[in-house]
């Protein structure tokens, strides 16, 4: 391709602020020394920026810097976090509770957990991406051990309750973990009034390098994990492994630069964003996905009716979207994120989720807007359901040969 | 994913697009797929008094690949019978557009919409 496509992907992930980079970059060749290395001053110099990295993601959560644990990822996090914890307390019982619209990251392990003889209960949401208080309360039994629950959709960009689903965990004794991978830069989460025990952080969706997260473990009270990767007994043995020292220097330096400017940055997100929807939404037949107002700035999912997602992503190829619907992916099905929210298949096979970042411009918004306006309007004049919709005809009462 | 440069053009330039009155005695209409497969595609032919498929139109809901499978098809019924434009199978359109494995069912979708379209006609004319 001779121009590259405009990116409005920021939750897939974030390129490094060239900020980050320049602090990283000496970490690779100039102090090469292992941080674990207690006898010379390579390692000494390594131990002291992993240790300021820390204290700059501690700053961000408002938690303490020991109550950092560096994982590879959010991914890692996750893991660590849900098997860690819930093999731990095993004894207190062996009952999960999470939310169908939970990353894999958070799903697959409690998947796992399952296998090892866990029950674990798939809440649903309501219409609008939010979990009901009341739902989750039902759900809860003398046996629930933990709950996990994401605090930033990656797909619908809704912000959960974390606090209130803390208070009640903590009410009622219950490990709270929180999927925070969409969250650090976008809404602040302030750690000593949040009653959440463990919480995964990941730096490249925050301007930082790919590669390197974090798993918040409350001290007080204290919360016990099991190690899911042993070694050197690195990071206390909660997590062996050699530090990245680059990788660690990076996400600490794109959070402390997310805390220093999301307030300004959040708000000119929102204006971006509030300006692609004005839009969009001029265009006949879109919906939103998700709740508008416990919602991060950055996050516009929307439906356009009666056209394919992954034709709709060819169509606008000079833009890096992606779908909810998951054919590109080659599993042909529709998002279980929009499934999730009792959005029909059609809708669900519709979406394409716009994501809004530190280096968008109104001008790109602009562009996207009118580009949209076309193209959309092409695949209707080639879409039959669209023809039919026209005709008055109800697509529900269509007898459809399912293939 | 990569599209073939030929599922490109027929993405990019679709052939026959449009449609015709299905209540046209000439005229033979297939709607296969469903929305909820995130396919639907309908194929009409008109046939001229000789049995001969003189024009093609389609309307599709679906990939670029289906898209495509749909346009290619309007091109290759046209000039054929009906009998010869039932001989067109899915394996052809897949090995034309180079379709990957996971688009194979476009391809069984644009044959299954001849078929559709070539049995509305008949229906049309028998009885």
């Amino acid at each position: 391709m001779s121009t590259r496509p405009i990116y409005f992907d920021y939750s897939a992930t974030t390129p490094v602020d060239p900020r980050v980079v320049e602090k990283m970059i000496p970490w690779l060749y100039e102090h090469a020394g292992n941080p674990a290395s207690r006898s010379h001053a390579y390692g000494w110099e390594a131990e002291e920026a992993v240790e300021r990295a820390r204290d700059q993601v501690a700053a961000l959560v408002n938690a303490d810097p020991r109550e950092i644990i560096w994982t590879s990822g959010a991914t890692e996090s996750n893991n660590l976090a849900i098997k860690g914890a819930a093999t731990f307390y095993a004894e207190r019982g062996k009952h999960i509770i999470t939310a169908k619209t939970e990353h894999k990251a958070v799903l697959d392990p409690c998947r796992e957990l399952e296998r090892q003889g866990f029950e674990v209960t798939y809440l649903d949401v309501q219409e609008n991406g939010l979990i009901s208080m009341d739902a989750l309360k039902a759900a809860i039994r003398p046996d629930t051990v933990l709950i996990s629950v994401m605090f930033v959709n990656n797909e619908i960009g809704v912000i959960q309750d974390v606090a209130a689903i803390g208070e009640l965990c903590r009410s009622k004794n219950i490990i709270f973990h929180v999927d925070a991978a969409q969250a650090t830069g976008k809404v602040a989460i302030d750690l000593q009034t949040l009653k959440v025990d463990l919480m995964s952080f990941c730096a490249h969706k925050t301007y930082g390098p790919k590669g390197i997260g974090a798993l918040y473990v409350r001290r007080k009270p204290r919360i016990r994990i099991e190690a899911q990767m042993h070694g050197g007994g690195h990071e206390r043995g909660f997590r062996s492994g050699t530090l990245a020292t680059h990788q660690i220097v990076g996400m600490g330096e794109a959070f402390a630069l997310a805390q220093l400017e999301m307030g300004t940055e959040n708000e000119r997100i929102r204006m971006l964003r509030d300006r692609l929807w004005a839009g969009l939404s001029q265009i006949e037949e879109v919906y939103l996905n998700g709740d508008m107002e416990h919602r991060v700035p950055h996050n516009l999912n929307v439906s356009f009716n009666y056209v394919e997602g992954e034709s709709l992503i060819m169509a606008i190829k000079e833009l890096a979207v992606s779908s909810g619907s998951a054919c590109t992916s080659a599993s042909l099905e529709p998002s279980y994120v929009l499934r999730a929210l009792g959005r029909n298949d059609e809708l669900a096979h519709s979406s394409i989720r716009f994501t809004i970042g530190r280096f968008t411009t109104e001008k790109d918004i602009d562009f996207a807007v009118e580009l949209l306006k076309a193209r959309v309007g092409k695949l209707r004049d080639m879409s039959p359901l669209w023809e039919m919709a026209k005709e008055g005809i109800d697509l529900n009462s269509v007898q459809w040969a399912a293939h | 994913m990569a599209y073939s440069d030929k599922v490109l053009d027929h993405y990019e330039n679709p052939r026959n697009v449009g449609t015709f009155d299905k209540s046209d005695e000439q005229v033979g209409t297939g709607m296969v797929g469903a929305p909820a497969c995130g396919d639907v595609m309908k194929l009409q032919i008109r046939v001229n008094d000789a049995g001969i498929i003189e024009d093609a139109r389609f309307k599709t809901y679906g990939c670029g690949s289906a898209i495509a499978s749909s346009s290619l098809v309007t091109e290759w019924v046209k000039g054929k019978t009906l009998d010869e434009a039932l001989t067109i199978r899915n394996t052809q359109i897949a090995e034309e557009l180079a379709l990957p494995p996971v688009k194979i069912h476009c391809s069984i979708l644009a044959e299954d919409a001849i078929k559709a379209a070539v049995e509305d006609y008949k229906n049309k004319h028998t009885g």
